[in-house]
């Protein structure tokens, strides 16, 4: 165990250094961030100012020594000051964050709610109804897009019902407005949760442990929840919490549809955007740290659930 | 026991220990229900979404009814099936009725002034002729026109991005598995830390740094490829390079290239095309995922992707704008999900794990 967490770490170390590495260089080909002070029509900023503006972004320095002094900036909890908005970093994120961990949230708690009920029902009732429906939606919800997904789903209880409201997110906590969010971000994460939950109940289903319990007269409901259930959800839940990047993708989506306040639409989108580097620097350091923690505890919980698996192997 | 009857019992036989869903063709069926074991067995209708694809993607461009980006400003958010407000001069009189025009003016009647004005756009004479088929969008455009020149950019850009994609994943695969050692050693953590990245947020940066444009998306499009090649290459190798026709080429002196392309290249092929037909549905979606955001083809090129963020400040007055660029892709890329897992099977089996 000990051997496994200083090995993720270390890999983890070299994955965050290799990508914040790679940003620096990349931005060394773009415009110069200055060019955000001057507007394109207007009076400029004269010589002067244009260097005093490079001394204090740190931008006359060796790229190398960009890099360190950012390194000890952040280790310090210090992600510099966004040049759009003149607000520190940390103090953009740290309300965004939130939002997006709530969309996260509830978007799961609406994916297992509906994937694995529903992988269920479609094993356990093969080739019925049931089955083609459960079947039929997840193949709509693997293929459909995230904003396709949203859009769809603003104009049906939206702009036709008109139950729930389009976008947006009030400062005050309103149900109503997480609805179409989480069901759009949600989908495609429960048509896969179904698809995995469906073959793995199925393979368990089969099995010889099943007719024993079968053969014993083990009423068939408790069969199902105690002794396949359990076992078929090793595949679902590991899948849900490895697919996380695409979670975040998804989520980036999600927000830019319904203007949803959170880092990736706030952060990501807007600093790319406004060429906002330190932002931007920031928000890929933050999407990497949470990546890296998803999949930590990814294979934790597949040990746990399956001790078979050895830490270490499941890497490969 | 006649011989029938004989007949009759193996059959009940064999259909209750059978329990397969798809049950063997059977010749005294009707012609119905053979064509339906038909489609159920082979991807027909993905097949033939597919072709109807890649026709669109070929002659569309040239047959499509109106022109790509000039509007008509009377046809603005005009539903599905609208006649045209702009009639070409010569059909005014019948069979264009006044009843048919459009109150242009607003006035709450229809004279003189809400004559449709003649149209400087070239048309050709096809069976949409003075309708939107697919309605207009919020410039005026032609939705169904638009859908036509799409196809074609989604053939194109995922084509390309695949090819190389494929290239360079097959390529660095092939060199992981056979090498083995510090190569494959780096170029599997190589994967592993892409894999970590949110594709969006790499294209999003790569886009900020690049510009935008059709060639920086073929780019990133192909960045998001190339990695699923690697793995399934990789292991296919391992397996390929241990066996015994490879020992005996190295006998013989054939040199690392020569195994590599001679006698390994083969057999990795099909798995190639199915990890390819796998991944070509999972372009698409990043294609327009990117047009969406903002990050991929820029309007007014109609891609599917742009023209579903396009439509989207209008979902409340003409939803049709963001319901055809999303049907097409939908369609397309359930065709494709469909093809792919149907390849799977018969081409590769064990390819299953992968899912």
């Amino acid at each position: 165990m000990f051997n496994f967490l200083a090995r993720r770490f270390f890999s983890s170390i070299i994955s965050v250094i290799g990508a914040t590495v790679a940003i620096f260089v990349l931005i060394q080909f773009h415009n110069d961030p200055r060019e955000l002070f001057v507007p394109d029509s207007g009076y400029g900023i004269s010589q002067e100012q244009w260097e005093a503006l490079g001394d204090r972004l740190g931008l006359n320095d060796p790229l190398w020594k960009q890099y360190v002094d950012w390194v000890g900036r952040t280790l310090r909890g210090d992600l510099g000051v966004s040049l759009a908005r003149d607000r520190a970093v940390t103090e953009l994120l740290r309300g965004k964050i939130g939002a997006t961990v709530q969309l996260a949230i509830g978007s799961w708690v609406f994916a297992i709610a509906l994937g694995i009920p529903m992988g269920v029902l479609a094993a356990v009732k093969r080739g019925s109804g049931w089955d083609y429906f459960g079947r039929g939606l997840a193949i709509v919800g693997q293929a459909a897009p995230p904003f396709v997904t949203a859009l769809v789903a603003i104009w049906i209880f939206a702009v036709w019902l008109e139950w729930l409201p389009a976008g947006g997110r009030s400062p005050e906590f309103n149900w109503k407005e997480y609805l179409l969010p989480c069901m759009a971000l949600g989908w495609g994460a429960a048509a896969s949760l179904m698809r995995l939950t469906r073959s793995s109940m199925l393979e368990v289903l089969d099995s010889e442990y099943i007719r024993l319990a079968r053969a014993k007269g083990v009423n068939w409901n408790w069969v199902i929840y105690k002794h396949a259930l359990r076992n078929a959800l090793i595949v679902p839940v590991t899948s849900a919490l490895l697919t996380f990047s695409g979670w975040l993708n998804g989520a980036l989506v999600v927000e830019i549809v319904f203007s949803w306040p959170g880092i990736g639409y706030e952060a990501l989108y807007r600093a790319v955007n406004d060429n906002d580097f330190p932002l931007l620097l920031g928000t890929v350091f933050i999407f990497i740290l949470i990546y890296l923690v998803f999949a930590t505890i990814a294979d934790i919980a597949y040990t746990i659930i399956d001790p078979r698996v050895r830490l270490g192997d499941s890497a490969e | 026991m006649t011989t029938s009857d004989a007949q009759k019992e193996i059959q009940k036989v064999d259909s209750a220990t059978l329990e397969s869903p798809l049950k063997p063709m059977q010749h005294n069926r009707g012609p119905l229900a053979q064509a339906w074991w038909f489609v159920r067995r082979y991807p027909v209708i993905p097949i033939f979404v597919l072709i109807i694809l890649v026709i669109t993607a070929i002659i569309g461009p040239t047959v499509a009814p109106y022109e790509r980006d000039i509007g008509i400003i009377g046809d603005r958010h005009l539903p599905v099936l609208q006649r045209s407000a702009c009639i070409q001069t010569d059909d005014w009189n019948p069979p264009y009725a006044k009843a048919d025009w459009v109150d242009i003016n607003g006035d709450g009647e229809i004279t003189g002034r809400d004559q449709p004005f003649k149209c400087d756009m070239p048309r050709y004479g096809l069976w949409t002729e003075g309708y939107h088929f697919l309605g207009a969008d919020h410039v005026g455009r032609d939705v169904f026109s638009r859908v036509l020149h799409g196809a074609r950019i989604s053939m194109q850009v995922v084509l390309v991005s695949l090819i190389i994609g494929s290239f360079i994943g097959v390529s660095l695969g092939m060199m992981a598995g056979y090498y083995g050692g510090v190569i494959d050693e780096l170029i599997t953590r190589f994967v592993d830390i892409w894999y970590a990245m949110p594709f969006l947020m790499v294209a999003l940066i790569v886009t900020l740094i690049f510009g935008r444009g059709l060639t920086v998306l073929l780019f990133v499009l192909a960045l998001i490829a190339w990695t699923s090649f690697v793995r399934v290459v990789r292991a296919e190798i391992m397996v390929l390079k241990s066996l015994d026709y490879v020992a005996a080429a190295r006998v013989n002196g054939a040199s690392d290239f020569r195994i590599l392309f001679r006698h390994l290249m083969p057999g990795i092929l099909n798995t190639a095309i199915v990890v390819g037909t796998l991944n070509t549905s999972g372009l698409i979606l990043a294609e327009s995922v990117l047009s969406f955001v903002g990050a991929g083809i820029q309007p007014p090129t109609p891609a599917w992707g742009v023209m579903t963020t396009e439509g989207r400040d209008y979902l409340t007055i003409a939803a049709h704008q963001v319901l055809v660029p999303s049907t097409a892709i939908f369609m397309v890329v359930i065709s494709l999900n469909f093809l792919g897992d149907w390849l799977r099977d018969r081409l590769d089996p064990r390819l299953r794990q992968i899912d």
